[in-house]
């Protein structure tokens, strides 16, 4: 089974009932804890944001995606 | 020297250095490094924007490297609410409860917003935020960020990236003269010497990027405001003469030989 959501502005496919976690593993590519940090102890420096509210990294486990959420994975880049 | 213990403190953080970098406009990560390290900046401001693995890491490792802090801002957003929600996720991914809260008007000027502004800081206040404001060279609404808790105002210069330098000398005095927190100068400036007079105007503190990022010689131009600020902040702790419509002259006037 999986669902269908928008991850920054893309259409994707996750498994139904996958979690904040599993999507931010996958788009960093580093495994992620059950409190939201990098398992390699380095800053991971993203947020995410569903259905414009942010999901603290302390709830990304417990947070389930439905079908059309609309995702924003955002990090810091140059500018300012 | 005053410099010695001249230090800048913000929200309880100490600063030797009176020079705040923005990252935006350089064409390299690599540059970008060189330039941070010939200011000696130890405040740098980020942009948030959707997550790409190879920008954001390198960018991240760079500043974490030199020891430099983060201040991210809410660049690029036009309300209240898109800067409030920027905010929540500048906090969390890097941590800080810190930003510089930008809400512009539109795209041609890029002139903060007054209304939005002043909901956005009332806001982002209320939810624990440190707002450094980024705002218009107006001393009424700049008095009126700071009541509502602010704790750096930050008048423009000129508008972003025009590098016009200061174009109200008269209004940022007076927005110096009744601030009771940090004053940045932040925005239009183009060369050295609109940071050095920024600071004899009474600036704590100026806020840079296009004028580094996109100079000839980024490093050099970076080296040029480090020393620019130094020397504004001591020109106007020195104290400097009165103006004058008419010569005075230096040598004395008294034993002059008769010729």
């Amino acid at each position: 089974m999986t669902v269908t959501i928008t991850v920054n502005g893309q259409s994707r496919t996750v498994r139904a009932g996958g979690s904040v976690t599993d999507l931010v593993a996958q788009i960093t590519d580093r495994p992620i804890d059950a409190e939201g940090r990098a398992d390699d102890g380095g800053r991971l420096g993203v947020a995410v944001a569903r259905n414009a509210a942010v999901v603290p990294r302390s709830q990304w486990s417990c947070t389930r995606f439905a079908a059309g959420d609309e995702v924003e994975i955002v990090s810091a880049v140059q500018g300012g | 020297m005053p410099t010695h213990t001249d230090s800048l403190m913000i929200d309880g953080v100490e600063f030797t250095s009176r020079l705040i970098m923005g990252t935006g406009g350089a064409p390299s990560v690599h540059g970008l490094g060189e330039a941070l390290r010939a200011s000696g900046t130890e405040l740098t401001t980020v942009a948030m924007r959707r997550h790409s693995v190879a920008s954001s890491e390198s960018l991240f490792e760079l500043l974490l490297q030199h020891s430099i802090r983060v201040l991210p801002n809410t660049a690029g957003c036009f309300t209240a609410r898109e800067a409030v929600l920027t905010a929540e996720l500048a906090r969390e991914a890097l941590e800080t409860h810190w930003i510089k809260l930008e809400v512009i008007a539109d795209e041609l000027t890029l002139l903060p917003d007054a209304v939005e502004l002043v909901e956005a800081t009332e806001q982002l206040v209320a939810r624990g935020f440190k707002v450094f404001a980024y705002t218009n060279d107006d001393p009424v609404l700049a008095l009126r960020l700071e009541h509502l808790g602010a704790v750096a105002v930050m008048p423009l210069g000129a508008p972003i990236g025009t590098g016009l330098g200061i174009l109200n000398r008269h209004n940022i005095e007076l927005i110096v003269a009744r601030a009771g927190i940090p004053v940045v100068l932040d925005a239009g400036i183009g060369t050295a010497s609109d940071a050095a007079l920024a600071m004899e105007l009474g600036c704590d503190a100026v806020l840079l990027a296009t004028a580094v990022t996109r100079a000839q010689n980024p490093a050099l131009m970076a080296d040029a405001f480090k020393h620019a600020v130094i020397a504004g902040r001591r020109a106007s702790l020195a104290g400097r003469i009165p103006r004058r419509d008419l010569a005075l002259a230096s040598s004395p006037v008294i034993g002059r030989p008769d010729l």
